[in-house]
């Protein structure tokens, strides 16, 4: 038997692990993936409480949750193409142009 | 120690090791492959909870769709792992966004270490009633019935996703982009003039 507050120790840490991908990466497409890791580590927690309230909601949000993910990943990926056919260059600090 | 308990540790310790690599890898590849590894991690860690369906679409919707979608883009773009990345970002800087990571990482740990929940239900593969909790037929009665609404505007949202990303991924027609280089063409007028002179 495992008790809730684990997965949710489980869950903070992929969180923070994915916060510091998103602060320390530099290359674009690890920092999008480390944005789907903080989603999956939020979906982790509501499943983990979906259980301990033995309620089904929390699933039908990790659906909408993975549906959101999904579309994040569809629209950023493009972005990256067009931005790669202007710049040739995965490095987010060449990224700069809306910089002030 | 139950079996619980070793199957939570194990598929805990290989989601966090997982990601951490993710997190470190140069190349971007491999970077993805991790991330697999740690996504199954995780989706063992939901059918701990009772989450079949869920942890079942997380395998095939995540790591068989959106993943292979950035390996994708990354075969697109020809990326080798030896790209220039720039330099590095100074020690200071590196050493704050640590320290704010880390203590946003402690802080959680420390909330969820200091608060009693009102109901703690004992989770794991042993935990009972396995067989009606999560199943698809139990996810998709809720998506059908108490959340219709959400359920049908995600539909909404993918159709937006689907259309922006064809829309910002489109290349320029080639009417416009001439339009726009105007030196260029008429670099390539002045070669044709002297490829069609050379013969004389």
């Amino acid at each position: 038997m495992v008790n809730i507050t684990a997965y949710l120790l489980v869950g903070a840490a992929l969180f923070g692990i994915g916060v510091i991908g998103v602060m320390m990466s530099r290359n674009i497409i690890v920092l999008l993936m480390s944005v789907e890791l903080m989603l999956n580590a939020a979906n982790l927690v509501i499943v983990a409480f979906s259980r301990a309230l033995s309620l089904m909601d929390g699933h039908a949000f990790v659906f909408l949750v993975l549906t959101v993910a999904a579309a994040e990943a569809a629209v950023g990926l493009a972005m990256v193409i067009t931005i790669y056919n202007n710049r040739k260059s995965v490095n987010i600090d060449r990224y700069n142009l809306l910089k002030w | 120690m139950t079996l619980d308990g070793i199957i939570f540790i194990v598929s805990a310790f290989v989601a966090l090791f997982g990601a951490i690599m993710m997190v470190l890898q140069r190349n971007a590849v491999s970077s993805v492959l991790y991330f697999i590894l740690s996504l199954v991690a995780q989706a063992a860690l939901y059918v701990q909870l009772g989450a079949v369906f869920v942890s079942a679409i997380l395998i095939i919707v995540y790591s068989g769709a959106i993943l292979v979608l950035f390996l994708f883009v990354i075969m697109l773009l020809n990326l080798r792992g030896d790209e220039d990345l720039g330099k590095p970002s100074p020690p200071l800087n590196n050493l704050t966004k640590y320290i704010l990571a880390i203590g946003l990482t402690v802080e959680l740990g420390f909330i969820i270490k200091s608060t009693i929940f009102a109901r703690t239900v004992p989770t794991g593969v042993m935990g009972g009633g396995f067989e009606e909790f999560g199943s698809a037929e139990q996810v998709a009665t809720l998506l059908f019935t108490r959340y219709l609404y959400p359920f049908e505007l995600t539909s909404i949202l993918l159709l937006a996703a689907i259309v922006g990303a064809v829309i910002i991924a489109k290349k320029e027609r080639t009417d416009e982009v001439e339009g726009k280089q105007k030196p260029d063409s008429s670099k390539e007028s002045k070669s044709e003039m002297m490829v069609e002179e050379a013969p004389n």
